[in-house]
């Protein structure tokens, strides 16, 4: 791993650590209270989700067009992140909910297309360790299907009705919840470059370790 | 590439109507479906407003789901699939090929489907034939034009019968938000023109996108 990869872990767990208290600064919303703070973890998390999910089709698209396995690695860790960011979103996001809407769980067009998009990762991971070889290809494959379906789920719900808060509210924020959001967001998009740079380097040792089987095998 | 597309066609249709496994399984399949939702739904005579429009098209899934699998299982056991894969015309000629196998088989099973449901859900299916069988239509090429795609993916995977409902399920999400939408309605007393055409346009949307993926990607992830 390059040298700045331990300070950057190092930086990461003090912005975690302190991300309580940046948060506890913030102001309480006037009608939702406590709990809105949710918000600064929720968000942030829906955000890394998406961008996976982007990262995850564009990586398999150009893995797809070249060949070349370092996209797929790129790939697999944007999925892993996609399942694991989507999980934090989709817990956080009820518990919310309750509070402001008086329910766990509407069908709402965004809590919908993201509860889809997280399947389509998770099927994503199955596949691959289920299917055996040559997996690799055909997830890609579903990968673009997952990246390009969210919008259309994204207009047919919409259709029905939204009550989820729009982004526009984002840079309407005063500078006392803004500041805390902004922080939660580094820290969070931090968070995903490490774990991803790991993840990689994890895939990348496994191929090695494949390759230098394959060659003693072959040579015995 | 017309003439491949047609003669593939020509050759699923022809085993077909030989032995009728694939139509009879399918259509059996999807009418005891009906049947099952008809026993847990259907209470006194009377079925919930707007159910009929959700079992057609769960029946249509499962069913589709069974064809799916079947239809590249054959040339698989049969060990065809080379052969196919070998055909001196391109990729995207096989699948539409398929593709169109699949859809013919399925809209005859939803021949007999949507009177099926119309009667045991009094769901007034029918009062709008043209809009109906247009919906029907969009919905069953989206839903058999990813599941295409995918079971022919699959056929050289492991545990492909698990694996075909667990990727096609989220990937058609909006194919079935969109078609028992716009069948439901078709199905209302009041019936709103403007609303089975947006619904109808959105699964039009979704065909175009998802063929042209389906078309992008069969190439490469046939090619071992």
């Amino acid at each position: 791993m390059p040298k700045w990869f331990n300070s950057a872990v190092l930086v990461c767990g003090v912005m975690f650590a302190i991300s309580p208290l940046v948060i506890a600064q913030a102001p309480y919303e006037s009608t939702m209270g406590l709990v809105q703070k949710v918000f600064y973890y929720h968000m942030p998390s829906a955000w890394i989700f998406l961008t996976a999910s982007v990262v995850c089709g564009i990586a398999s698209a150009r893995f797809l067009a070249t060949g070349n396995s370092r996209h797929d690695r790129t790939a697999l860790a944007a999925a892993e992140m996609v399942v694991l960011f989507g999980l934090v979103t989709l817990v956080t996001g009820p518990l919310w909910a309750r509070k402001a809407w008086g329910t766990w769980w509407v069908w709402d067009a965004r809590i919908t297309s993201s509860l889809v998009g997280w399947m389509i990762a998770w099927a994503y991971l199955i596949l691959r360790q289920y299917g055996g070889p040559g997996s690799e290809k055909l997830a890609a494959g579903l990968a673009l299907f997952g990246m390009a379906n969210v919008p259309f789920i994204y207009v047919s719900v919409n259709y029905w009705r939204t009550i989820h808060p729009a982004t526009t509210v984002v840079p309407k924020l005063p500078f006392s919840m803004g500041f805390p959001l902004l922080f939660c967001l580094a820290a969070f998009y931090l968070l995903m470059f490490l774990l991803m740079k790991l993840r990689v380097r994890v895939a990348e040792q496994q191929a090695r370790l494949d390759a230098i089987y394959l060659s003693l095998d072959e040579q015995a | 590439m017309v003439r491949a597309v047609w003669l593939i066609v020509r050759k699923d249709l022809t085993v077909e109507v030989r032995s009728r496994e694939l139509a009879y399984t399918t259509l059996f399949f999807a009418v005891s479906c009906v049947l099952v939702f008809a026993f847990s739904l259907v209470q006194e005579g009377r079925a919930a407003e707007g159910v009929g429009a959700g079992v057609l098209w769960l029946a249509i899934m499962f069913a589709g789901n069974l064809a799916l699998g079947r239809t590249f299982e054959r040339e698989r056991q049969s060990e065809t699939l080379r052969a196919l894969m070998l055909v001196p015309a391109p990729r995207p000629a096989v699948y539409l090929g398929k593709l169109t196998g699949i859809v013919v088989l399925l809209l005859l099973t939803e021949a007999v489907l949507v009177p099926l449901v119309a009667l045991l859900f009094q769901a007034e299916l029918l009062a709008h034939p043209i809009w109906l069988v247009s919906v029907v239509a969009a919905g069953t090429l989206g839903f058999a034009a990813v599941g295409t795609l995918f079971a022919a993916m699959l056929v050289r995977a492991r545990s492909r019968d698990v694996l075909l409902p667990v990727l096609l399920y989220p990937i058609t999400v909006p194919v079935i938000i969109a078609g028992v939408r716009g069948t439901m309605a078709i199905a209302q007393p009041d019936f709103d023109v403007e609303v089975v055409r947006f619904w109808l346009s959105l699964l039009a949307a979704f065909d175009v996108v998802f063929i042209t993926l389906a078309l992008w990607t069969f190439e490469p992830v046939m090619t071992d």
